[in-house]
């Protein structure tokens, strides 16, 4: 957020009575939010919180932890018990969260540098350890909030402000990662892809163990502007054309490599003990109940 | 009490929270069970040397209590865990040794601005970087004041023996939630793996959270008491709160201006500084006609105390104060020493980190010896004597 605000963004003209179905679970003082227009963020937040209104979940049974970055202000727009944390941190946090309070449904929000560059290693172990949460990463290809550097998903010859001669590192496919590591369920979908994406992140809140999303946004601001992607609906009818839904694919298969088809849909949905259901299996053993 | 048949518990499996009784345990061992004594159910920890023994007693002990403990990837995320769990109402804590008290130092900084009740003991040991993994060290002293980035206050006890281990960790569960305030536990390696007499008591108080009294609606989660500490809603209490480590508003909201900042930062030191006579704990042995005082803490005060005894078999009055408390540090305490003795004397296990602090505090009025060493063994009684001698030297 600037320090000097050069021109504040006009407040949305708010009918009397009339109200958003999602006002209750969003912190309307809060809005409009410091997202750029085009970003695919606001389409994320919606479809969650849609999936949390269709599956009549309790406002205080949920609880978002984000990390730092522009995804990273997802926390503070929801109106649940919401945590805005260091960076990179957000899994652990949700891990000591969860465990804490079992009843609790944790959800991370959260981009793809904050997970997956510098929260990496926190990401292979949850996953590894099936701690119950519910990772939502939105994927922009680029660390929008500081200004458009290169990240772990930046496609090979991606121009960003650190990468101004091309990207010449290899990129991360999330949705492989997130498998191999032992997600039991894994799915990527694009912001164009609105209502499946609700859809599956009602499949995740209801799915025991980890559970990974992909959500792939564009960030016409940044990576869209120096990759010469056009606007968002530019970036959206690309997505139109190149997105293809494939359910049960090989995760390997999923790479997103511009100007290619690349695959969305659910990869991954299984079932395996949890954490703490493993770990109240040994307390019991332990007592000999 | 000295008759008291000696409880082995190490092995046993007991739901008891309170393990009263005496025991031979070490230092470590100390921290784990006043920890669970004071109602911590949830421990997320690294491995590291000499720390171990406070994890692998809390991954035994902490399944028979309705805890948790977790092995974390490292402490980076075991801090963060700590957060997390803090937030999720219960009591938390890590213990580290200088390593991965370099890596808890970004969520410690969180701990702070989000006002996290937590307690993190640090094993010290000899560093820089890996440095004397298995042997002594108080180099980290000035970290745990000053390790995390921006200007904050830090609640840290430095216990010297394993009793104490046990005494002040119940203490820094209490503290943390009194102030809702990351404690800090600077012990050592000897104190650490050192084995004694350790009682502990019948019945060992469970400090309480501090939660709100008003209803969720329009309520402000970083509104102050009167004693600038806000209550804390916990994660599924009802109020919905959100909670950032970028500087902040009484509503929790992000505050991008410099008031705002300077107004929060103000509080969160202030809400420590103002009360901390309420545990500025330190102990004095033979100060009372002392003309030379060495000040030490940790397992360095034990060794002081017997270099403070050769100089009284010398003839020499000398006597020892030992911290308890290390930060905030006692101006005070050394400010009234000061205008008494003739000579002071630090004695620590590192180049001088607590020597400047006392030398600031007692302003240069009295003559001062530090008895250093970089780490990896502890003093002898002979040079804190010494250093008694050198003091006493300088001054005629």
């Amino acid at each position: 957020m600037p320090i000097v605000k050069h021109k504040p963004k006009p407040k949305p003209e708010v009918l009397p009575g009339v109200r958003h179905p999602l006002e209750k679970y969003l912190r309307t003082d809060r809005l409009p939010h410091i997202w750029c227009s085009g970003c695919g963020l606001g389409i994320a937040l919606s479809s969650f919180l849609y999936a949390l209104e269709e599956l009549e979940i309790d406002p205080d049974s949920v609880a978002v932890v984000s990390g730092i970055g522009c995804a990273g202000r997802f926390a503070g727009y929801v109106r649940l018990d919401s945590y805005h944390t260091t960076h990179g941190r957000a899994i652990p946090f949700a891990t000591g969260l969860k465990l804490a309070k079992p009843d609790l449904k944790v959800v991370v929000f959260s981009g793809d540098g904050d997970l997956f560059a510098i929260g990496g290693n926190h990401f292979i172990h949850a996953a590894r350890r099936n701690v119950d949460i519910t990772v939502l990463c939105v994927n922009n290809f680029n660390y929008g909030m500081t200004g458009g550097q290169v990240g772990p998903t930046t496609p090979i010859e991606g121009r960003t402000t650190t990468t101004p001669y091309g990207n010449f590192e290899h990129p991360f496919n999330l949705v492989y990662l997130a498998a191999s590591a032992g997600a039991t369920y894994v799915a990527r979908w694009t912001t164009l892809h609105a209502r499946r994406l609700k859809e599956s992140i009602k499949e995740a809140l209801q799915h025991p163990g980890f559970n990974f999303i992909e959500i792939i946004s564009p960030c016409p601001t940044n990576f869209g502007r120096r990759n010469k992607l056009g606007d968002a609906l530019d970036e959206m009818r690309y997505y139109a054309e190149k997105a293809m839904i494939r359910h049960g694919a090989d995760p390997a298969a999923a790479e997103v490599v511009p100007g290619k088809e690349f695959i969305v849909g659910k990869f991954v949905d299984t079932r395996k003990p949890t954490y703490l259901e493993l770990y109240r299996k040994k307390v019991e053993e332990l007592f000999g109940r | 009490m000295a008759n008291k048949p000696v409880t082995r518990t190490a092995s046993r499996v007991t739901k008891k929270r309170v393990l009263s009784g005496v025991h031979f345990m070490n230092g470590d061992e100390a921290i784990a069970e006043g920890a669970i004594a004071a109602g911590c159910t949830f421990f997320a920890a690294y491995p590291i040397t000499p720390q171990s023994e406070i994890a692998e007693r809390m991954a035994r002990r902490l399944p028979q209590v309705d805890g948790v403990f977790i092995q974390m990837e490292d402490e980076l995320g075991a801090m963060a865990a700590v957060i997390g769990a803090a937030w999720g109402g219960v009591k938390a804590m890590t213990a580290t040794s200088g390593p991965g008290f370099s890596l808890m130092m970004e969520n410690l900084g969180l701990a702070v601005m989000t006002e996290t009740p937590c307690v993190i003991a640090n094993v010290q040991r000899g560093a820089p970087s890996t440095g004397l993994p298995t042997l002594v060290g108080q180099g980290d002293m000035m970290q745990a004041r000053w390790g995390s980035h921006g200007h904050y206050e830090i609640i840290a006890l430095s216990p010297a023996s394993p009793q104490e281990a046990f005494d002040l960790t119940v203490k820094a569960f209490a503290l943390s939630e009194r102030f809702r305030s990351p404690v800090l536990l600077m012990t050592d390696e000897v104190v650490g793996h050192m084995y004694e007499r350790v009682e502990i008591p019948e019945e060992v108080p469970v400090a309480p959270r501090r939660k709100p009294k008003a209803p969720p609606d329009g309520f402000l989660p970083f509104k102050p008491e009167e004693d600038l500490v806000p209550p804390m809603a916990c994660a599924g209490d009802g109020y919905r709160i959100h909670v950032t480590g970028l500087t902040h508003d009484e509503r929790g909201y992000p505050a991008m201006d410099a008031e705002a900042h300077d107004k929060l930062v103000r509080r969160l030191c202030e809400k420590i500084t103002r009360f901390r006579d309420e545990f500025t704990w330190y102990e004095e042995v033979m100060t009372e006609d002392a003309e030379v005082l060495v000040i030490s803490y940790g397992i360095s005060a034990r060794v002081s105390l017997g270099g403070v005894e050769l100089a009284r078999a010398k003839g020499i009055k000398a006597g020892l104060l030992r911290l308890i408390t290390i930060w905030p540090f006692p101006d005070e305490v050394i400010r009234k020493f000061a205008d008494r003795v003739g000579g002071l004397v630090v004695v620590e296990i590192n180049l001088g980190q607590i020597y400047r602090e006392v030398e600031r505090a007692s302003g240069g009025r009295v003559p001062m010896r530090g008895v250093f060493h970089a780490g990896g063994r502890i003093h002898t009684p002979e040079e804190v004597l010494a250093g008694i001698e050198e003091v006493l030297e300088c001054r005629s």
